[in-house]
């Protein structure tokens, strides 16, 4: 089985600084892979790198969608990436505030529709059509994390964990065979880091969507994560299971710290 | 207590204003006699007068810092007149009704001259609702506008002067030119953001002003072309009362497509694009919006109302030339959409209405209108940036049966 995202040797330097050395990692089908390691390790611009906002300097990423064919995707532009299926959310919530809670995840299914300027100044019948098929899937994604309630609102009206899921509703509208998860539990509590569990487990086994996960709640990776890659001043200093993560000397030292039960 | 406080600072800026002024008010030179005069009055007046604004001004801060607060707990807030005029039919309908009526009567009731001020203010009211097409919804700031403006004026001056063609086939091909112009400058120039964007369009609407001017051999210069026709009707002949009142319900028909084709604009596809893109614009490209592209089609769709606009400017006026297209009249068009509140519709008209009508009605003041007019700028931004008028974001109702149906369209 060909893994659904293969990065081969990725490495990105910003001037003199490396900040990815030679990282290699592949994720499988429905498989949530856990990036861990120190602020500053390298994990969002690990991101950054895939999803096309920088271009990598050396080293390749192939994707293989599956049903399609296996294809580099380096240097192609941010939208490009989602198109190919991979969608993302951010560290620091993006959300576009002045927008409803349902216009936001609207905006996620544009690279998956096509009406024009004509289509919408006529407003014929493909586009009423394509339009209604857009809200009420955004409707149904919306369900599925919980906000159903909240359609009407506008974004920046929202809670913080509440802004949190609807970066992940977006991000799974744009219809993604992988999704990537910048640090999705930060800033919650426990309990909403349980729902936010639950709510990954819930789309990676009714969407058949992968998950890269970047996240500093140990407990969460460690229940979840089907392996764990861990970083560290850029380069890959780890790769296993949560248990072998937790038992590696190396890990516990630039990591974990001496109380590796964390 | 709190009174008293703000009294005594108040009182402080006023000293602090006598004593900066004091140099230039107070003292004056008799050159002649070889005396100074010292007018002491012009302290006093300078004193009460800072004392006042000051005042006024705190009291004002203290009532936006107030009530902001109030108007947290979003959704059961009662609506103000406004809002319900704007969002409930059974308002909104009377009210458009009313307008409608006023509008069709209006050239019928008042002189030729107000007529032709209502034709600049609809002018200008689609001007802005192109602008904001750019600016509001898309969030490029463009400084530029009037090139486009002219580009459509130029079209209709010159395929005239040289090949005899008429205002109607003008139109669509001044849209085009612009629009077409609106592409060119877009390739270069829609990579750069915010400032870097705001320059390079001023410096576009810059260079095609020289060039009008300067270019004699194909513009004809600063001394304009003239002698264009007014907008024919079937061969009809007409007098200025006449034309002028034709025009203006050409004006309202062109202003009434353009608020339809701009609100379906804004609940498409694209629409929401633009507004993501505003908002966020690496959080929309990563949901799967081509930047390029959606800022290319605002861009060129932008332009192409200026364009329009250009071709009836040249048709209202009989004459052109490159003193009409001045920076100026980009920042004018900009303040409308600004003052309005960016990216409603309403606001913008209301805007536009608001700076076309009132330098008109208060000619007394003419000589200070600049003056006014960054005044009124300063104290909109400082109580109310979102403009006289916020856009209303479109609500969705959403039936069990799985079929999905659009809720009501707010009015805008």
């Amino acid at each position: 089985m060909e893994p659904l995202l293969d990065v081969k040797n990725l490495t990105m330097d910003f001037g003199g600084l490396r900040a990815l050395d030679r990282i290699s990692l592949d994720l499988r089908e429905s498989e949530i892979l856990a990036l861990i390691g120190p602020n500053g390790a390298g994990k969002t611009t690990f991101f950054n790198c895939i999803t096309g906002i920088y271009v990598p300097t050396a080293g390749d990423i192939f994707i293989a969608p599956p049903g399609k064919k296996r294809e580099r995707i380096n240097g192609l532009a941010v939208h490009r990436v989602t198109e190919r299926g991979l969608a993302r959310t951010f560290q620091n919530i993006r959300l576009f505030p002045d927008m409803t809670v349902l216009e936001n995840v609207m905006v996620a299914r544009h690279c998956r529709s096509r009406a024009g300027v004509l289509g919408a100044v006529f407003r014929d019948r493909n586009t009423r059509r394509e339009e209604a098929a857009i809200v009420g899937r955004s409707y149904e994604i919306l369900r599925t994390v919980g906000l159903s309630e909240a359609v009407n609102l506008l974004a920046r009206n929202l809670p913080y964990g509440a802004q949190r899921r609807l970066e992940i509703a977006r991000a799974v509208a744009t219809d993604p065979f992988i999704l990537l998860l910048d640090e999705p539990a930060a800033g919650m509590n426990p309990r909403e880091t349980d729902e936010l569990e639950a709510l990954i487990l819930r789309i990676r086994d009714a969407m058949k969507i992968a998950v890269l996960l970047i996240e500093h709640d140990m407990r969460m990776v460690m229940s979840i994560s089907s392996r764990i890659v861990v970083l560290d001043y850029g380069q890959k200093i780890a790769a296993g299971t949560a248990a072998e993560i937790r038992k590696d000397p190396v890990v516990v030292k630039a990591y974990l710290g001496e109380d590796s039960d964390a | 207590m709190k009174w008293t406080g703000e009294i005594r600072k108040s009182f402080a800026i006023a000293c602090w204003f006598m004593f900066l002024t004091f140099p230039i008010l107070v003292i004056r030179v008799n050159t002649i006699e070889k005396v100074i005069d010292w007018r002491w009055p012009n302290m006093l007046y300078i004193g009460a007068g800072s004392f006042a604004v000051s005042l006024l001004w705190r009291y004002l801060m203290g009532r936006t810092a107030g009530g902001s607060k109030p108007a947290a707990p979003e959704g059961d807030a009662p609506a103000t007149p406004l809002q319900r005029l704007r969002e409930d039919p059974k308002f909104t309908r009377p009210a458009l009704l009313l307008l409608a009526v006023a509008a069709l009567a209006y050239p019928f009731w008042v002189s030729t001259y107000q007529v032709n001020i209502m034709v600049t203010a609809l002018m200008y009211v689609v001007l802005g609702l192109g602008l904001n097409i750019v600016v509001g919804q898309a969030g490029l700031l463009h400084l530029g506008y009037a090139a486009f403006y002219a580009s459509g004026a130029y079209t209709y001056a010159l395929l005239n002067h040289h090949f005899g063609i008429g205002f109607w086939t003008a139109l669509p091909l001044g849209g085009l030119v612009a629009m077409l112009l609106g592409i060119l400058l877009g390739f270069p120039v829609l990579r750069l953001r915010g400032d870097y964007l705001a320059i390079v369009t001023l410096g576009f609407g810059e260079i095609v002003r020289l060039v009008l001017e300067n270019w004699n051999a194909f513009s004809f210069g600063p001394s304009g072309i003239s002698g264009i026709p007014r907008p024919g009707f079937f061969g009809v002949e007409m007098n200025l009362q006449y034309a002028t009142i034709y025009l203006y319900f050409l004006m309202i028909a062109l202003c009434l497509f353009t608020v339809f084709v701009v609100r379906r604009l804004q609940d498409s596809r694209i629409g929401r694009a633009w507004i993501a893109l505003r908002e966020d614009e690496i959080a929309c490209q990563a949901m799967g919006v081509d930047k390029t592209r959606a800022k290319m089609t605002a861009f060129a769709l932008g332009s192409t109302w200026a364009g329009l606009v250009g071709v009836i400017f040249a048709a209202k006026t009989t004459f052109v030339n490159p003193a009409s297209f001045t920076f100026l009249e980009s920042a004018m068009i900009l303040s409308m959409v600004v003052l309005g509140g960016m990216g409603s519709i309403l606001g913008v008209a209301l805007g536009a209405f608001v700076l076309v009508l009132l330098p008109e009605y208060l000619r007394v003041f003419s000589d200070y209108r600049m003056l006014l007019f960054g005044l009124i700028m300063v104290i909109m931004m400082v109580f109310r940036p979102q403009g006289m008028v916020s856009g209303i974001r479109r609500t969705y109702e959403y039936r069990e049966n799985e079929s999905v149906e659009h809720g009501t369209a707010a009015g805008r």
